[in-house]
């Protein structure tokens, strides 16, 4: 700290100080770019040059065998001739529009009545709720097969109490998206942690007062509840958005791979499936490039949009931000 | 110079046992700082008993409501935990009665754990993604650390502009930057080993950066000013004073990465060729197209394999279960 208070004294005209402290300012610039060497070769070698080499990319027909070959824009051109990017776009479109509402009021209702309970049940429930998290994604991949079988799946079987006759959820092309979202509920437990962290920052007095105005349970969650913790809700749906635009892991586990040709494939062709298939079955990487450039755009325009809608819809305190 | 480097923030440094403290500290400081209230981000049963009476006046609900709660609770309690116990009880079924959803297998076999060891190279698939994990988490850990603290403590031209590369980096869909990453491994003849599955971690990680820089910037100054009139340099000043400072975030970034490395599905599928360097997901994955969609339906196998992929992780959960939730919890609340 005499370091600092140093530094006022130091400010005057002496020459001789100042350059030394040039000099130290010199130092402690190159001591933090080695401290960020990594950071900065990793970014070069792995996001700058990969970002311009993908571009060029996006420009040739490239079969990692064969040097590529400048082609323009026909990659792009493809893009929207081939019926099967269509297809995949909305696959992920309408699998995104199911899964980010059902996700975040699922996790908004847990996080809720974790709110509610006692502390000793709070903290416990919310490890029960966390837990299905940890499942690696293959493995929820194996168990949305087995648990959503159409004949002897456990959902129809429960289904079945109620006299309900569940769907063929996976070999119905009509119902593998749905039933992908509702498997995707299970893993909600990391989002009612942020939601329940921000329940609890909620301020007392805020629902004393309304109290004393008469609000009810309803009035007060409304009016206050989701207000405050817009920007967290607001967090959720833009991180879960860019996540269910770029699904992978389960559908490509229950639907993809060799030999499979059990399953309604097309139902679930989600575009980074797509892209993956293009890129490292076919060899395409000119045009799978362009695709991952298209989806680029695509999720750079929704974000944006979404932006766009919470500059109304979300509250921020004054003092945040 | 050890010795007199260690006095000085003999005071500020909390006792091993308090570490997970020290992390709600600078958690809490930050709720404060968002909310300007006294209220915890986080749930911190230490504190408990101090609570004011305000908390207790909260909780005293008429008790339908609470039976209510409780009720819904349990009920969904058991739509979470079900699926997972029930793929354990199907793995200790023989094959014809792995669909028929009893809790308690009519017939209890091992012989699926068996038949599993015997078909798969399942030791060797641990113990690649045991040695990917680690390599992963470790390499990731001490480079954002380190560039991190780059970040915090140094003040150079630039800095926030910087900075702010990190974070877009954050917003990159991965799928732009996969095929050349690929072709550079490819280049250096790194397919079909494990290398990319961990290397890159050794140029840190966007996400991880950022939560550690917040960490660093909420750790006060005079520590390490006063380290630095005891003549400790940059380094030692980082490792010996900073580091062990921030063990509860250190700890966080370690079991986040282990377990994003452990699942990983992706790059096995895009790297691994060879049965014998496949990690467990890959393998499992294998394992589903040759006794699922081969035609043979030897759900059995699929499900005693998808146990053992997953088991590890619930260990990992209770290990580091305090660290977990509230690095989610933080993650969150820069939202």
């Amino acid at each position: 700290m005499s370091v600092t208070e140093l530094a006022p004294a130091a400010s005057g005209i002496d020459p001789e100080r100042q350059r030394t402290r040039r000099a130290a300012r010199r130092r402690n610039t190159r001591a933090a770019l080695l401290f960020l060497s990594p950071w900065i070769i990793g970014f070069l070698v792995f996001t700058a040059w990969p970002i311009g080499y993908s571009a060029y990319l996006s420009l040739t027909d490239y079969d990692v065998i064969n040097d590529p070959s400048f082609i323009g824009f026909d990659n792009y051109v493809q893009l929207i001739e081939d019926p099967k990017i269509a297809l995949a776009l909305w696959n992920t479109f309408i699998f995104t529009v199911l899964q980010v509402p059902l996700y975040v009021i699922v996790s908004i209702a847990l996080a809720v009545l974790l709110n509610q309970a006692g502390r000793r049940s709070s903290g416990f429930f919310r490890t029960v709720f966390f837990l299905p998290k940890m499942t690696p994604p293959v493995a929820v991949g194996v168990l949305f097969l087995l648990l959503f079988n159409g004949q002897n799946g456990l959902i129809n079987h429960v289904l079945g109490w109620f006299g309900i006759n569940g769907p063929a959820w996976t070999t119905d092309p009509a119902w593998v998206k749905p039933g992908l979202a509702i498997m995707s509920l299970w893993t909600v437990g990391g989002s009612v942690i942020i939601l329940l962290a921000a329940l609890r920052a909620v301020p007392n007095q805020l629902y004393e007062s309304a109290r004393i105005d008469g609000a009810n349970f309803w009035q007060q969650t409304t009016k206050i509840t989701v207000p405050m913790i817009s920007p967290t809700i607001f967090f959720i749906v833009v991180v879960n958005t860019i996540a269910a635009f770029q699904t992978f892991d389960e559908a490509y586990t229950a639907f993809f791979g060799s030999g499979n040709t059990t399953y309604s494939n097309d139902a679930a062709l989600f575009y980074v499936i797509y892209l993956f298939q293009q890129a490292f079955q076919f060899l395409h990487m000119g045009y799978a490039s362009a695709m991952a450039w298209l989806l680029f755009v695509v999720i750079m325009a929704v974000t944006a949009i979404q932006l766009w809608v919470s500059r109304r819809v979300v509250y921020y305190e004054a003092d945040v931000r | 110079m050890t010795q007199q480097v260690s006095r000085p923030m003999g005071e500020p440094v909390p006792a091993p046992t308090a570490a997970p403290l020290g992390f709600e500290a600078g958690m809490r400081s930050r709720a404060e700082r968002s909310s300007g209230l006294e209220q915890d981000a986080v749930e911190s049963e230490p504190t408990a008993g101090s609570k004011p009476p305000q908390d207790r006046q909260r909780r005293r609900k008429p008790l339908l409501v609470r039976i209510a709660v409780t009720a819904l609770l349990v009920v969904f309690g058991v739509v979470f935990t079900y699926p997972f116990i029930w793929l354990v009880s199907a793995s200790f079924k023989p094959r014809g009665e792995v669909f028929d959803n009893q809790l308690i297998p009519n017939t209890f076999t091992l012989e699926n754990y068996v038949t599993v060891w015997q078909e798969a190279p399942l030791a060797l698939w641990l113990w690649n993604t045991l040695l990917v994990t680690v390599l992963a988490a470790v390499t990731v850990t001490i480079s954002s650390a380190m560039v991190a603290w780059g970040f915090s403590y140094f003040q150079f031209r630039g800095r926030n502009a910087l900075f702010g590369f990190v974070l877009a980096t954050m917003m990159l869909p991965g799928a732009v930057t996969m095929i050349p990453t690929f072709l550079i491994w490819n280049g250096l003849g790194a397919t079909g080993t494990l290398y990319p599955l961990w290397a890159g971690n050794l140029f840190g990680s966007a996400f991880y950066i950022f939560l550690l820089r917040q960490f660093f910037l909420g750790m006060p100054r005079d520590i390490f000013e006063a380290a630095r009139i005891d003549g400790a340099n940059n380094w030692t000043i980082f490792t010996r004073i900073a580091l062990p400072l921030m063990k509860p975030a250190l700890v966080v970034t370690l079991l986040f990465e282990a377990q994003a490395a452990w699942t990983d599905l992706m790059r096995g599928l895009i790297y691994l060729r060879d049965s014998d360097t496949f990690t467990v997901p890959r393998g499992l994955k294998a394992l589903v197209d040759q006794f699922g969609f081969g035609g043979e339906w030897h759900w059995e196998i699929l499900v005693t394999a998808s146990v053992i992929t997953t088991v590890p992780m619930i260990i990992l959960f209770f290990i580091g279960q305090r660290s977990f939730v509230e690095g989610i919890a933080t993650t969150g609340s820069k939202g």
